[in-house]
């Protein structure tokens, strides 16, 4: 997964549900299908939460890594505009 | 559209919805909507679409706020009692939703004067509590090619209805003339329950966000009827009239003037509802 680059960057540390999501979503909603959106975070729930509300909104998750004890990275690929 | 910090904590209930979205959030904001009444439909959908973030709502009314109006017109409040409604409910509006331009119209809607005023607007959303308002609002909307989203209330029962002119029936297809004069009980002679208002003025305010942003299936083709006493809802075709005297293939009524001397009298006539 290492050789994905994404397209955009997004930084939600600090914020907690639902902002976690609406900030992912209006994110990729700005995207062309297609593109990758990483999304750094550190509200552990949206580790799981953004993944599963992505695939429901028809989008592609690549990748849940958690980079440290208390962030995790997603990558997203926008498929349904 | 770039949304503020606060439109994003404001308005993010609607974002996280699929069939909303950012992209749907938009519509709503740049959306207008022209409301007519601010009585017991008037106050809910105004209410709720001022908290969705419509961006312009305009209100007609020419009443003024009466104590007895309180039971059912959650707008309004005690300390408004005396002042116009479309000045009260712009207040309460605005409490609720700074953001949302709220255009109050204190006067009386005739045939000189409703294409102008509505032909601005997106949506257009009938509150009114008797006939030939009823039919001019329809009439005109159909002349404008406007969605008009129609809802009533009596005692215990309401109904909504959304006119698409061109796509589905209206209102003339429903009932093609207005009943005559004394047929039908005013809300003054037949009361409403309070909240029934509430409950079919939350369905047109559902209608509307479902026309701004595009999504769901409106009742543009049928009548939504309510009954609170046995709490059913009823849902009924409405064909479209090919025969319809505004709508139809040959119509007869092609604009308010023609035929609308003794129609407008009756509304300027009318003599003021309070009681919706």
């Amino acid at each position: 997964m290492e050789d994905i680059i994404p397209d955009k960057k997004l930084d939600i540390r600090g914020l907690h549900c639902p902002y976690t999501f609406v900030r992912s979503k209006l994110a990729i909603e700005a995207m062309n299908v297609g593109e990758v959106l990483e999304i750094l975070l550190d509200f552990a729930e949206a580790s799981n939460s953004i993944p599963k509300s992505m695939q429901d909104h028809g989008h592609k998750v690549l990748d849940v890594a958690r980079i440290n004890e208390k962030e995790w990275v997603i990558l997203v690929r926008k498929d349904k505009d | 559209m770039e949304f503020t910090e606060e439109q994003i904590m404001r308005y993010s209930r609607h974002i996280i919805l699929p069939e909303v979205g950012g992209k749907g959030q938009a519509k709503i904001n740049s959306a207008k909507v022209f409301l007519i009444g601010a009585g017991g439909l008037g106050c809910p959908v105004g209410y709720f679409l001022t908290a969705a973030g419509v961006g312009k709502i305009a209100i007609v009314d020419d009443d003024n706020v009466e104590l007895s109006n309180l039971q059912r017109q959650i707008a309004h409040n005690v300390n408004t009692i005396g002042m116009p409604k479309v000045d009260s409910v712009k207040a309460t509006f605005n409490a609720l939703n700074p953001d949302v331009e709220i255009v109050p119209l204190k006067l009386r809607l005739n045939c000189d004067n409703i294409m102008d005023l509505i032909k601005d607007y997106d949506v257009v959303v009938d509150g009114s509590d008797n006939f030939p308002t009823r039919y001019m609002v329809n009439d005109a909307c159909v002349l404008l090619g406007k969605p008009l989203v129609s809802g009533a209330v009596l005692r215990f029962e309401g109904q909504v209805t959304t006119i698409i002119p061109g796509v589905g029936h209206c209102y003339r297809c429903l009932f093609e003339e207005m009943p005559p004069e004394g047929m039908v009980p005013s809300c003054q002679e037949a009361g409403v329950l309070g909240v029934l208002p509430g409950i079919i003025g939350g369905l047109q305010a559902m209608e509307v966000l479902k026309l701004i942003i595009g999504k769901g299936d409106l009742l543009k083709e049928s009548l939504l009827l309510f009954d609170g006493l046995k709490m059913t809802f009823r849902k009924v075709k409405v064909p479209k009239n090919p025969d319809c005297p505004v709508c139809g293939k040959n119509p007869t009524i092609t604009k308010l003037g023609e035929y609308a001397a003794n129609y407008c009298s009756m509304v300027k006539s009318t003599p003021p509802l309070t009681t919706h």
